[in-house]
C-alpha cells in the first residue's frame, strides 16, 4: 500500500505552499509523486453542445458494473421522477454520472407580431412587452449563433403551443465528480481509502473504505455518496482503469457531440477558454465557465464545464469552497475549548472547600 | 440593452415550474427565548434564488440518529468527568474520584460502540489507525478517542475490582489530558463538512460542545457523589451550562439564513428543550444544589439539556442540506459582497 493518501497538510497556519486551498499547480507532486509522474488529466464538459442523449451515464454504468438506482438513489427501483426528462435525478453511489435537463421559457420581445399564427384570436395582453420594442440588432446577432437560431423557431411545437409570446429552451449538462485541486472528501477521509491519483485525479479504494460517512458530508457539490446495502462510498474514478492502460473514460468515448471532453487539464482549459470566446462573439452572453478559475474554493476542478445560465440552475453550488480551507481556524477554537474546560475544572476544584 | 436571447436579464424562466424553483424564501417570523414570553421577533429577508427543481446540492450526511448525537454526548461527559476525576483525586475527593472515573470510563466505552456502529462497515473500525491525517478531524478523533477510552476504561475497571491504586492514578491522568481535545473535537468533526447550519459556526460549536459537556459531566457526577464532596461538579457543571447556552446564543443568531434551521421544525424544539433544561438545572443547582433531591433533579435537567443540544445541533444540520436556499443564498451573497469589494478597490 502506498503511502500517498496520508500525506496531511496538517495544521500550517498560513499554509505557504497552498495546501489546504488555492491555486495548486501540480496536485500530484503535492499529494507525493515522484516528478515523472504522468500529467493532470480531467474532463473539459461543453453543455452547450450536449444533446441530452444520456450516453455517457449508459456507458459509465456499463463501464463500472453500477446497480440501477431512481431519482432519489433508491436501489434497484425503476422510478420517474416526474419533474422533466431527467429520472437520474443526481449523482449518486451508483450513478456517477448525471445527465441535468432544464426546460425553460421566456415571454419574448419580438420585433414582429407576424410571429403570432393565422386564427391565434389572443389578445396581445397582459404585462407581455409591446411587440414592437424589440432591438432588432440583437435578434440578427442572436440568430447567429445555432443555439439560438434553435430557440427561435417560429415552428418550434413547443413554441406554438403557448403562442408565439413565449420561447421554450432546453438545457443540457452531464455532470460529474469535479476531481476538486483541493478535495474536501480526500481531505477529511480518516482511513486513506480516498487518495489522489498519479493522474490528479481522486479516487475511493474500495477495500480500504470502512463507510465511516466523511466523505460524504464533505464534498461541497454534493457527488459521492454511500451505498446503504454496501455500507461503503463510490463515486467517478475517471475511468482510473481505463487510465493505467492508455485509454480514455468510457462516457468520454461515448458521448457523440464530444460534449464531454477528456485530456490533459492545460490543454481542456485552453480549448475551453477559445470556445467560451467563440459562443460570446456569437452573442451567447450568459456563457460562462464553471470550475475552471484555479483562484475559487476548491482551487479549480479537474472535471470543470462550460454552462449557459447560473450553476444553481443546473444543480451546482454558485461558489462552492472547500471546507479544509477553514479547518486551522476549527483547531485553534477546539484547542482553546480544551483548555477552557481544563480552566474551569482546576477553578471549580480550588475555588470548593474540601469535605 | 438586450445581448441576444441568453443575455442575464433574458429572462429565462424554469418552464412551467416557476414556484418550485425560482422560490423566495418567504417571510419568516419567528421567536426567540423559549416561548418564555421575551417576545424578540427575528426577520428573515425575503429572496429569491434558483435551483434545480428544488433539489438539495450538498448530499445529506449518511450519519445515524441516535448514534452520532449520543457518541457527541457520551463523549463529551466522559471526557469533562475525567478531568474532574484526574483533578479529584490529586485533591483527596475519593467519592467524587470514583463517580468521574465511572463516568468517564463507561461513557468512553459506550461512545466508542456508537461511533463503530455508525459505520458502514463497523468490522474495518480499525483501518482508521491506517493513516493518521490532520486534515480529518475523524481521524485526529480516533486517535484521541483510542487512548483516551483505553485509559479511562482501564481506569474505571481498575476503580471497580480495587486493584493497583497508583495504576489508577496514572491511567486517571492519562484520560485528564485527552479529555479536553476528546469533548471539543467532535465540534470541528461536524464544523469540517459542507453541511451549511454546522460549517457557518465552526469556530462556535467546540465551545458548545465543550460547555455542554461541562455540564454534562458536572450534571451527571453531582447525582451520585454525596452533596458536600460535589463542590466542584456543580461549579463545572453551572459554568458549563452558562458557556453551553452563550455559545450556543451565537451559533442560533450570528448566522443569517444559516441560523435559521436551529430555529425551526424538529431541531427547533431540541433547541428550546434544550436551553430550558439547561438553564433550569443550572439554577436549580444554585439554588437547591446542596440537597440530594435538588442535586439529582439538577443533575438530570443538566444532562438532558446537554443531550437536547447535540440532537438540536446534528439536526440542525441535516436540515441545512435539504432545502437548496441554504446552500445557494450565502454562497450567492458572498459572491456579490466578493463583487462590491472588487468594484470599490477598482473605482478608488
Ligand atoms: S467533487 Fe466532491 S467527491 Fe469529487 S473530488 Fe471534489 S470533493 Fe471529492
Ligand atoms: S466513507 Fe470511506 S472513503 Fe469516505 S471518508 Fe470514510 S473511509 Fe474515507
Amino acid at each position: 500500500m502506498t503511502s500517498i493518501s496520508s500525506a496531511s497538510p496538517g495544521l500550517a497556519m498560513p499554509d505557504p505552499k497552498n495546501r489546504l486551498f488555492g491555486p495548486l499547480p501540480d496536485v500530484s507532486a503535492e499529494a507525493g509523486y515522484e516528478e515523472d509522474h504522468p500529467k493532470r488529466v480531467g474532463f473539459f464538459t461543453d453543455t452547450s453542445v450536449c444533446i441530452g442523449c444520456k450516453a455517457c451515464e449508459v456507458a459509465c454504468k456499463e463501464w463500472n458494473t453500477l446497480p440501477m438506482d431512481d431519482s432519489h438513489g433508491e436501489r434497484d427501483a425503476l422510478g420517474l421522477s416526474g419533474m422533466s426528462y431527467d429520472n437520474t435525478g443526481m449523482l449518486g453511489a451508483n450513478s456517477w454520472r448525471h445527465v441535468a435537463f432544464i426546460e425553460q421559457s421566456r415571454a419574448v420581445d419580438l420585433p414582429m407580431p407576424t410571429h403570432r399564427r393565422p386564427g391565434d384570436d389572443r389578445s396581445a395582453g397582459g404585462d407581455l412587452p409591446a411587440p414592437d420594442s424589440g432591438d432588432l440588432d440583437s435578434t440578427a446577432k442572436a440568430q447567429a449563433s445555432v443555439l439560438n437560431a434553435e430557440a427561435l423557431s417560429e415552428f418550434d411545437p413547443q413554441t406554438g403551443q403557448t403562442g408565439a409570446d413565449k420561447q421554450i429552451r432546453w438545457l443540457m449538462s452531464s455532470d460529474v465528480c469535479k476531481h476538486c485541486t483541493h478535495a474536501g472528501c480526500l481531505d477529511v477521509c480518516p482511513t486513506g481509502a480516498l487518495f489522489r491519483t498519479e493522474f490528479g485525479t481522486v479516487v475511493v479504494q474500495g477495500d480500504i473504505c470502512n463507510g465511516c460517512g466523511y466523505c460524504v458530508a464533505a464534498c461541497p457539490y454534493g457527488v459521492i455518496d454511500q451505498r446503504k446495502d454496501d455500507g461503503r462510498v463510490f463515486k467517478c474514478t475517471m475511468c482510473y482503469d481505463r487510465l493505467t492502460d492508455g485509454l480514455q473514460p468510457a462516457c468520454a468515448t461515448a458521448c457523440p457531440t464530444q460534449s464531454i471532453q477528456f485530456g490533459d487539464l492545460d490543454e481542456l482549459q485552453e480549448r475551453a477558454d477559445a470556445r467560451l470566446a467563440t459562443l460570446k462573439a456569437q452573442g451567447v452572453e450568459t456563457a460562462r465557465l464553471y470550475g475552471r478559475d484555479e483562484n475559487d474554493g476548491v482551487g479549480g476542478d479537474g472535471a470543470f464545464f462550460l454552462l449557459l445560465d447560473e450553476p444553481e440552475v443546473y444543480g451546482l453550488p454558485p461558489d462552492p469552497i472547500v471546507t479544509t480551507r477553514d479547518l486551522p481556524a476549527m483547531w485553534k477554537a477546539a484547542g482553546k475549548a480544551a483548555a477552557m474546560m481544563v480552566g474551569v475544572a482546576v477553578t471549580a476544584i480550588l475555588g470548593s472547600r474540601r469535605r | 440593452m438586450t445581448g441576444g436571447i441568453t443575455s442575464p436579464d433574458a429572462g429565462w424562466r424554469q418552464a412551467d415550474r416557476g414556484p418550485a424553483t425560482q422560490q423566495k424564501t418567504g417571510k419568516k417570523r419567528r421567536k426567540r427565548g423559549g416561548g418564555r414570553g421575551r417576545g424578540e421577533v427575528a426577520m428573515v429577508d425575503d429572496v429569491e434564488f434558483t435551483s434545480y427543481y428544488g433539489r438539495q446540492i450538498v448530499k445529506t450526511p449518511v450519519w445515524k440518529s441516535p448514534d452520532v448525537p449520543l457518541y457527541l454526548f457520551l463523549g463529551g461527559a466522559a471526557g469533562s468527568s475525567a478531568i474532574l476525576g484526574a483533578l479529584a483525586d490529586f485533591t483527596d475527593r475519593p467519592t467524587l474520584t470514583k463517580v468521574s472515573r465511572l463516568t468517564a470510563g463507561g461513557g468512553s466505552i459506550l461512545s466508542v460502540v456508537f461511533l463503530i456502529h455508525d459505520l458502514g462497515r463497523p468490522s474495518r473500525f480499525l483501518h482508521m489507525l491506517r493513516v493518521f491525517k490532520l486534515t480529518s478531524p475523524l481521524s485526529v478523533g480516533t486517535y484521541i478517542l483510542a487512548p483516551f477510552s483505553a485509559a479511562a476504561g482501564a481506569t474505571a475497571a481498575v476503580e471497580l475490582l480495587g486493584w493497583f491504586p497508583r495504576l489508577k492514578r496514572f491511567g486517571g491522568a492519562v484520560a485528564a489530558l485527552f479529555g479536553g481535545p476528546l469533548a471539543t473535537y467532535t465540534g470541528v468533526l461536524l464544523a469540517n463538512t459542507a453541511v451549511p447550519s454546522w460549517h457557518a459556526a465552526h469556530t462556535q460549536l467546540p465551545f458548545v460542545f465543550g460547555g455542554s459537556a461541562m455540564a454534562a459531566g458536572g450534571g451527571i457526577t453531582m447525582m451520585f457523589t454525596p452533596v458536600d464532596e460535589a463542590g466542584p461538579s456543580r461549579k463545572m457543571a453551572v459554568a458549563g451550562a452558562a458557556i453551553e447556552l452563550a455559545a450556543m446564543h451565537k451559533v442560533e443568531n450570528d448566522h443569517g439564513i444559516e441560523s435559521e434551521p436551529y430555529h425551526e421544525g424538529r431541531p427547533g424544539k431540541f433547541m428550546q428543550a434544550a436551553k430550558a433544561c439547561t438553564a433550569v438545572g443550572a439554577g436549580l443547582t444554585v439554588v437547591a444544589g446542596r440537597t440530594r433531591a435538588g442535586a439529582i433533579a439538577s443533575g438530570t435537567l443538566l444532562a438532558a439539556g446537554s443531550l437536547l443540544t447535540r440532537f438540536g445541533v446534528f439536526e440542525a444540520g441535516i436540515a441545512s442540506t435539504k432545502d437548496p436556499k441554504y446552500v445557494v443564498i450565502p454562497q450567492r451573497e458572498r459572491l456579490a459582497a466578493q463583487q462590491n469589494e472588487h468594484s470599490s478597490t477598482i473605482t478608488r
